[in-house]
Parts: C-alpha cells; structure tokens; sequence
C-alpha cells in the first residue's frame, strides 16, 4: 500500500539527522524538502548530462525568488514545498497482491466504465498473469513506431538516447521563468514522456501513455514533450479515465508541444485524480502548465476532459507563431462536491491569418466551483487572424459556482473576434421528460450532459470517448439538486 | 385499464384534483374538455407522476397494478405515455438516441433483450412514416430547432415507437394548423387497437373531428362533473362552458 505524505515525512523525519546531507545514491528515497544538494541528487540518480542539471539549478535558483500565483478563482492551503519528497524510486508496478485486495469501489468505478478485466487489473497493479499480454502488445507496438523512425519513450530514457532533440527543445516553449509552477517542474521533475516524429511521418495510431504504464510510476512532476517534425501528424493520449488515487497531493506538470511547418498535433487529456471526499477532504492539486508551438502551417488540437482533482489549475494554450497557424482548445470540465477548477486557455496570435477556436464546457455540481479563464491575444502583426470562443456553464444545484473570465487583447484592426457564453441549469423537465419515456434518472443525467457536451466529445478518438462519456455520468451521480 | 377513484392532489398546498372519477377500458378514446385552470393538465402530470404534485386522496389502477406506487420511469415501462403540451429539447442527444435508450429501458424492465441496431432503424423508419416525419428529424436533437408542429408530431412518432398501453395527450392540438393536425390525428387512429386506449386532453373541439372519441368527460374545478358521448363536444363548441359552470355552482 502507498504511503501518505504525512507518513513519509513522518518516516522520514530522523533520517535528514542520520545522514546529514550527505544524499546517498544507493537509497531509494530523498530527504523531505527542497534546496540545491536534492536537485543534485535527483540528477545523479537519473544519470543526466551536466546541462540538464544546469538547468534544473537554473530554474531553482528563478523559482526561490517566485510566489505562488494568486488570481486563479480557487481556495486551499498552500502546499508547504519544504514537507514534500522530491525523489523516490519509481513506484512498483505490483501494488496489490490479489485482485481481492483492490478497493471494492475502485472496482465498481471501473466496471462502470466497461474497462476490460484485464486492464482493470493492469490499472491497479495486480500482479497477475495476463498483464503480460499487454507487455507483448506495448513491445510489438514500440517495434512498429521504430520502423518509422518515432521515438516514444520516456523522459528519462529520451535524456540519455537522445539527448540532442531534448537540448534543443525543452524549455522553448514553456521556459524555466515561466511561472511558479513550472519553475519548480522544471527543477525537480523526475519522469514524463517524450515523442518525436520524423519529417513527413503520420504516426499510424494513438500514442498513449497506456502503453508507457510498466516502465515506472510517473510521479508527481511530470514533464512531456513532443515534436512532430515538419509535415508530421501525431495524436497522442494522456491519461485514463480509471480513477487515479495517489499519495501525492500536489502535481504540477509541464507539457510542451512543438510542431513544426505544416505539423499537426492532436493532444487529448482525461484527468481523473482522486478529488477528496464528499466533504471536500484531500485530493490532489493540480496545477498543470501546457503549451504548444506552432510554426507555418501547422496546428495543435487540445482536447481535455477534467473530472477530478481537488483543485485544478490548468490552460492549455497555443503560440500561433507561423502564419496560417491554427490552434483548438475543447474541454469539458466538470466539478462535483467541493472541487474547485480554473481552468481555460491562451491562443496567441502571432502569425498572419492565424485562426484560433475556443469550446469550453463547464459543469458545475454540489457545491463546486467550476471558471472558464482564457485569453486571445492578437498581436499587431497577426493580420486577418480569426478567433471564436464559446463557453457554456451547466449548473446542477443551487449551490455550485461557474465563472467566466474571459480575456481580449486585440493590437490589430483586420482581425475578427467572437465570443459567445451560456449558463444553464439543468432542466428538471429534461429529466422528467426522459423519465416519462421510462429513462432512469441517472441514464437521463448521462444523456443530457453528453449531450450538452458533444461538440467536445466529437473531437477525442473513438474509444476514449465511450469512455470519457461513461466517466462524466459517473461523476455527476446522484448530483441533481 | 386505468380507474381513477376519488382523485385528489395539490401543489404547494392549493388543492386541483378534488375527487376526480374515471375509468377507461382497452380498445377505448375518452376525451377530456373543460376550461381553463380545470384541472386537466395536472390530470396528466399527476399520472404521469410529477413529484411536485401531492396526492392526498384516491387511488389509481392501471392494468392491476397501484399506479401511484411507481416512480414516473416505471409507470412508463408499464405502458403509460405522456404526449407532452410543450416537448421538452435535449440539445446534443439525438431523437435515435433517445428513443432507442428508452425503449431498451422498457425491454430491460419486461425482461426482454435489448433491440438490435438493425432491427431499430427498420421500426424507425417504420413508425415515422405513420406521423410522416421526416428521415431526418430522427437524427436531429430530441426536439432542438423543431417548430411547434414538429414538435408534436415527434411526439405521436416517440408513442409510435414505445407502443404504449395509455396514451395521454395533452394538449396535443395547441398550436398545430389544421395540416399538422390532421397529421397527428391520423398518427393516432393509426396506433389506436382494441389493447390500448387513449385519453385526449384538449380546450377544443376542434381536435375531435379527427380523433372521433367514444366518451366525453368535462373536467370542471377538479372534478368530472358531467360525461357523455362526442355530441357533448359538439354541445360544448357550441354553447361554451358557461352553462355547465352555471349548472355545477347551482348545485
């Protein structure tokens, strides 16, 4: 069983005395807290190339003169950043002995959800026979992906196979100084993904981190990168709609996409961390700082679907540095209990006729807070650039919040701006109207909000979205007030 | 099929239904007139099974079993339909949709297995016919951008579809110019068999030149004070209500 984060430090609390700061390479775990000597160790022990730990000292030295941002629409005590354990050894895939030993709500959940045996055990860690069926299937995969030259690894890996396409462009798109929360990532990150496509390249499937999920826990600070080369396509999938339960109670990530001349990247999100009890205890922090690049011709498609975490801090945004650029952002988030999300999206607009499209559908239920906050920024060179953005609020009780922030800076007169919003609650004669076609009331809440949601739905592959579909009923449960 | 006895129900504390009588048999149509505020449309939310009415006396029988018992999902499954006054729209769910999760409800609910794909579409195209509505409304959002005639004509087409044992329809001629309303008249002779039954709830005669019913009940304060045959509808056209106003407050 995992540990808690107070158990840790508490275990941990003598040990800082017993070793000093002397870090010992052979242990699996850093002292609790944060100064130079831990992001000396992280970098010994992942192997990096001097540079690397240039640029994580680099970024601790920017984020000790930062504070935490404050404007986000959203309350909780700030993690103290001096109790939390910066480094253990990736997470053993075997967390359960048998699968009777699995949390017989977990189970359910992911019945629900029509997860297959197999995965559901997979997704909790059973050790059991046929996960190895899914091993055979990722090492079958990773040959295929090599015949085209596509690298998917993870980040750690990418360092030392490849570390000239990690050189050149970590850090390009979200830089060290960005803001709090990414400092601190790109500091002590410890594991993430990394994807390359070749010029030219159309990787053939879904690249999911599904198929990483043996090769180590990820952990709390995350890093991914992708490039698709110039003319290359990649849709790739982050997250799975199993409910993810962890020890860790802050995550703060850092996603950088660049796609280069008439590149396409299509990055699809469900989030489903632990969100805390019905009382709004515990849960995970996530604050999340994800970007794109995009050069001449090429667009980057964000699709996010965000059900859980306790609070969520997260805008998932576009440079549009090329002309004829397109940047998307769709996402549904939903809020139930005590969740607090503020999330949204930046398009910016650099590129002459550079195009932005902005779908946010928020819903709100119990006693939620749920804000869209997005910002479109056209600067004076980006002539005829075109941005639409609608965002729709659902209101499920009387006593949930949805916010709407949106901001304009517009510095040129040829570009055409829209901007559309909606709130709604949701209609009790919706509900009962499907009750009188003998509908029950939870396929009728499921139906409702899939529908008010479609438009973004429309745009996640197949499978996700019979699953993410099933995820938002779950979610909204028994909400209706 | 369905008997009503001494009906009472209210809604925040103001009495509507105050001992309202009635039984439809298999193979029947009674139509239920009266004026404004009578209490008809609360008739059939009441046995529809809106929460926010209280019933505070009375009993219903439907088909044998205490219909006020059931949640309004499973008076559905038992065969009772509301054609809506004003259908609701589901934006983002489609007609098809809609209608083949509420049908596998009912299957699931008898026991029966869920409708095939294939065998779904051919009832579709099947049952729109009968209301002729078009193809293409079917794949449209549960009523989202349908004008008021459709509206209802998709109405007629859901209980075309779920083949209920009770209809009741509400209203269902408000707003229909005469084209429509021929339309779901006709829908509605078509579905009508000697094992289910119909109620009509309309303001006016206009509805039952078309939908020829077999009893006339006119509902006044709450309760059904006098029935007859369609000539009573046609005495109504005429006369107004006024007279049987007159006549009950004498009493």
């Amino acid at each position: 069983m995992g540990y808690t984060e107070n158990e840790l430090a508490k275990d941990l609390e003598n040990q800082e005395y017993k070793f000093g700061f002397v870090t010992d390479i052979e242990s699996d775990k850093a002292p609790i807290g944060l100064n130079e000597n831990i992001i000396r160790f992280i970098s010994a022990k992942k192997n990096e190339p001097e540079w690397l730990l240039e640029h994580r000292l680099e970024a601790f030295e920017v984020w000790k003169t930062m504070t935490e941002p404050e404007w986000a629409h959203v309350h909780y005590t700030k993690p103290d950043f001096q109790a939390i354990t910066y480094y253990s050894a990736p997470k053993q895939t075997k967390k359960y002995e048998s699968w009777d030993d699995v949390d017989p709500e977990m189970k359910a959940t992911m019945a629900k959800l029509g997860i297959s045996m197999e995965e559901q055990q997979r997704l909790t860690g059973v050790a059991v026979d046929f996960v190895m069926d899914s091993v055979s299937v990722a090492t079958s995969f990773k040959a295929k992906l090599a015949e085209l030259g596509i690298i998917f690894c993870s980040f750690s890996e990418a360092v030392q196979e490849h570390p000239e396409l990690v050189k050149k462009h970590m850090g390009t798109v979200v830089p060290t100084t960005d803001n709090f929360y990414a400092a601190l990532n790109s500091a002590v990150f410890t594991d993430g993904s990394f994807c390359y496509i070749p010029k030219g390249v159309r990787c053939p499937m879904e690249l999911s981190t599904y198929f990483r999920i043996n090769e180590g826990g990820t952990g709390q600070f995350e890093r991914t990168l992708v490039v698709a080369d110039e003319g290359a396509y990649v849709s790739y999938l982050e997250g799975c709609t199993a409910p993810q339960r962890d020890e860790n109670q802050l995550h703060a990530a850092v996603v950088e996409l660049i796609a280069l001349e008439n590149a396409e990247i299509k990055y699809s999100t469900v989030q489903n961390w632990y969100p805390g009890d019905k009382n709004g205890l515990g849960g995970v922090f996530n604050f999340v700082t994800k970007r794109g690049m995009c050069e001449r011709n090429a667009k980057i498609s964000w699709t996010q679907v965000e059900t859980g975490s306790a609070v969520t801090w997260k805008y998932p945004s576009c440079i549009l540095k090329g002309d004829n650029s397109i940047g998307e952002f769709y996402s549904v988030a939903v809020t139930n209990n005590y969740q607090q999300a503020d999330t949204g999206t930046k398009m910016i607009h650099l590129g002459k006729n550079t195009k932005s499209t902005i779908i946010s559908k928020g819903i709100s239920a119990g006693f939620s807070q749920n804000s869209y906050r997005g910002l479109v920024q056209i600067h004076k060179n980006a002539t005829n650039a075109r941005n639409f953005s609608q965002c729709d609020s659902l209101l499920m009780t009387d006593t949930c919040g949805a916010h709407t922030f949106p901001y304009i800076e517009c510095k040129n007169s040829t570009s055409k701006i829209e901007h559309e919003a909606t709130t709604s609650k949701i209609g009790e004669d919706q509900i009962f109207y499907c009750l009188q076609r003998g509908i029950s009331e939870e396929k009728a809440i499921s139906l409702i909000v899939n529908g008010y949601c479609k438009e973004v739905l429309n745009q996640l592959p197949m499978e996700f979205a019979v699953e993410a579909q099933k995820l938002l009923a779950i979610s909204l449960e028994g909400s209706v007030g | 099929m369905i008997t009503i006895k001494n009906l009472h129900a209210s809604i925040d504390g103001k009495e509507i239904l105050k001992g309202l009588n009635l039984e439809v048999k298999a193979g029947e149509v009674h139509a239920i007139m009266g004026p404004n505020g009578a209490g008809k449309s609360t008739l059939a939310s009441v046995l529809a099974g809106r929460e926010e009415y209280e019933i505070t006396e009375g009993e219903v029988n439907f088909d044998g079993t205490d219909l006020l018992e059931l949640s309004p999902e499973d008076r559905a499954r038992e065969g009772l339909f509301l054609a809506f006054q004003y259908p609701i729209e589901i934006p983002g769910v489609s007609n098809v949709n809609f209608l083949r999760t509420a049908l596998n409800e009912i299957r699931e609910y008898k026991g029966q297995e869920a409708i095939s794909a294939k065998d779904f579409m051919a009832l579709v195209r099947e049952k729109s016919a009968i209301v002729e509505l078009d193809a293409k409304l079917a794949s449209r959002s549960v009523n989202e951008g349908f004008s008021g005639g459709e509206k209802k004509r998709n109405e007629i087409f859901q209980m075309a579809m779920l083949a209920p044992k009770l209809a009741i329809l509400d209203e269902t001629d408000s707003g229909l110019d005469i084209d429509a309303l021929r339309i779901v008249a006709s829908g509605v002779n078509k579905l009508k068999s000697p094992e289910n039954a119909t109620i009509v709830i309309t303001h006016y005669q206009r509805l039952l030149d078309y939908i020829v019913p077999d009893f006339v009940h006119v509902l006044y304060n709450g309760k059904i004070v006098k029935s007859g045959t369609k000539e009573l509808a046609l005495e109504l056209e005429e006369k107004g209500y006024d007279w049987i106003k007159a006549e009950v407050d004498k009493h």
